[in-house]
């Protein structure tokens, strides 16, 4: 293996819901070896459940066999291989769809691999009767408040099974809750041959990751000096030319839109950070203030000097449970006194479900005036009279009937309220379910990750 | 001195934390990241954001990065699919920050 072997890792898709010309541009407009899709969040874990609960056959990202079929030709050709997270809480589904859809582009020959041991909730009751505690990672609670209404439990796994299934030959590796970095880790971890063991190296790949996690938010995307960045349209996703040592470039394809800056990369590290010496994953723990950065060239970011610790002894677990449902309806109230008319129809509409013989109770009603300064509130001085405000009602709780009728009684305070509500559309707002979510901490031991691979 | 807002001479990203949200700003020198050190502390950061955090504010630096890290405890009414609130990740909370306004030593601001 030569020193100067590069390898090439594009993330395509930042999130569950990403633009569907991520995958395409990226194996078509420059070189890529490995492409990655990284979908899941909190969020997207909880609403993936709800899928699940309503049809054995979902609980994964949708999206994803239908962005393989429109790269599978090219990929083959040029030999580039996918990691994705899209298995969500249904990784076999999720490779039955992908495959039915290869099979239906006349591809052949393609291995598909699971990574699976991630779901533990049909082992819940084993583990915590067997000593763990699984108490909430925020504030401590006792897990015994919420079990009998977890609808599902996943760990956050690293790359380890992902490098095995690379070694049995793998093209597209489909995985559950994998951790985001993990897709990036796994791969070098297999073309460079680095052990397990070599943190400084995962730890590099982790900070690789963690750039790559949001897709075009490294490139340009939601970056503060947003009148630099042109043709957002054609923003590049991102691309990590990774070395044997460690050390990588960001860049993007040529002649697409966006720009790959020491600050747009920069921006992108402090993206959800914690404390930044004990970045913690199932791999490693990096430590982000050994993180050398400098412009490498246009559009080239060069990323070096990562140092990293052996992980610890715990994997984190999400733990999505039932916790009610919530309601929220929109209606734009003009001025003159759009304030104080918004206020008389919100508390109009709790008043007439009051009438339908549903209380909602005070602290789980929500009424929030956009236009008001809602995002800065404090941070700067507020516009007193708006000309216009969106009033947002709604309410959380757990009676679902009363909730609707909040829904039923929004439009029609447009005819009995104050003059010139509009802009109500797309009918009346239902309930939906609120799924809660609970971090814990699960000892590794009990955590066995496996693949199984298949040919398409 | 000058009086500039952070977003003259400063970057800046957040998102979610579970039910805070981190604000990351950066600058582009070593003189304006030391001074931003020295003055930007959690309790001017507190002051700020008092009726959006309503829990503590906790501060990292990465001077490697001329960036420090802000943990907004308790700034999301409950965050995630737990709040019915516009911005319930925290993803203004950036801009927010860097709305603030500061007197900056006028040699600092000529680099």
């Amino acid at each position: 293996m030569s020193d100067n072997k590069i390898v090439r890792v594009a993330n395509a898709q930042g999130f569950w819901g990403d633009t569907p010309l991520g995958p395409r541009r990226l194996v078509e407009e420059g070189p890529v070896d490995y492409l990655t899709f990284d979908y899941l969040a909190e969020t997207t874990m909880s609403i993936m459940q709800k899928q699940r609960a309503r049809n054995p056959d979902a609980g994964y990202a949708m999206d994803f066999p239908k962005m393989v079929g429109s790269v599978i030709k090219t990929c083959q050709q040029k030999g580039i291989k996918i990691i994705a997270n899209a298995g969500g809480i249904n990784p076999s589904a999720c490779l039955a769809a992908t495959k039915a859809v290869i099979q239906e582009q006349g591809v052949t020959g393609v291995k598909i691999a699971t990574v699976e041991g991630d779901d533990i909730l049909e082992r819940l009751d084993e583990i915590i009767d067997g000593g763990e505690k699984l108490s909430n990672l925020d504030d401590g609670s006792d897990i015994a408040t919420i079990r009998d209404k977890i609808s599902s439990a996943n760990v956050y796994i690293g790359a380890r099974s992902i490098v095995d299934a690379l070694k049995e030959g793998a093209d597209i590796v489909i995985t559950g809750r994998a951790t985001d970095p993990a897709l990036v880790v796994a791969p070098l971890v297999y073309e460079f041959g680095w052990s397990m063991e070599d943190y400084d190296k995962l730890a590099s790949a982790t900070v690789m990751g963690h750039i790559m996690e949001c897709g075009a938010q490294c490139t340009g995307g939601n970056f503060v000096g947003w009148k630099d960045v042109k043709d957002w349209a054609r923003i590049g996703f991102p691309v990590i030319e990774a070395s044997q040592d460690g050390s990588f470039v960001v860049t993007k394809h040529d002649n697409t839109g966006g720009m790959v800056t020491v600050d747009t990369v920069t921006s992108q590290l402090l993206y959800e950070l914690g404390d930044p010496q004990n970045y913690l994953g199932p791999d490693c723990i990096a430590d982000f203030t050994t993180i050398q950065i400098n412009q490498a060239g246009e559009n080239r970011v060069a990323v070096s000097g990562v140092k990293g610790r052996a992980p610890t002894s715990t994997y984190k677990v999400s733990v999505a449970y039932e916790n009610g449902y919530k309601i929220l309806g929109t209606l734009c109230i003009p001025g003159p006194d759009a304030v104080e008319k918004a206020h008389v129809v919100a508390d109009m509409i709790f008043d007439r479900v009051g009438m339908h013989g549903y209380d909602i109770p005070e602290e789980n009603r929500f009424v929030e005036l956009f236009g008001t300064n809602v995002l800065y509130k404090g941070v700067v001085p507020a516009d007193e009279q708006p000309h216009e405000v969106m009033l947002r009602v709604g309410a959380m709780g757990k009676d679902k009937r009363a909730l609707n009728t909040l829904g039923i009684e929004l439009a029609p305070s447009i005819t009995s309220g104050p003059p010139g509500l509009t802009g109500f559309a797309g009918g009346r707002p239902r309930a939906t379910e609120v799924v809660g979510y609970w971090p814990a901490l699960i000892d590794k031991e009990l955590i066995n990750t496996r693949f199984y691979i298949e040919e398409a | 001195m000058v009086n500039v807002r952070l977003l003259d001479i400063a970057y800046g990203r957040s998102g979610d934390k579970g039910t805070g949200s981190n604000v990351g700003i950066f600058v582009k020198s070593e003189a304006l990241y030391n001074y931003l050190e020295a003055n930007l502390t959690t309790a001017v950061v507190k002051e700020h954001f008092r009726e959006i955090c309503k829990g503590e504010v906790t501060r990292y630096e990465l001077p490697n990065l001329k960036a420090l890290n802000f943990i907004l405890e308790d700034s999301l009414s409950g965050g995630g699919s737990g709040t019915l609130i516009t911005d319930a990740q925290g993803k203004t909370h950036g801009m927010g920050l860097l709305q603030m306004r500061m007197d900056v030593p006028d040699e600092l601001l000529e680099a």
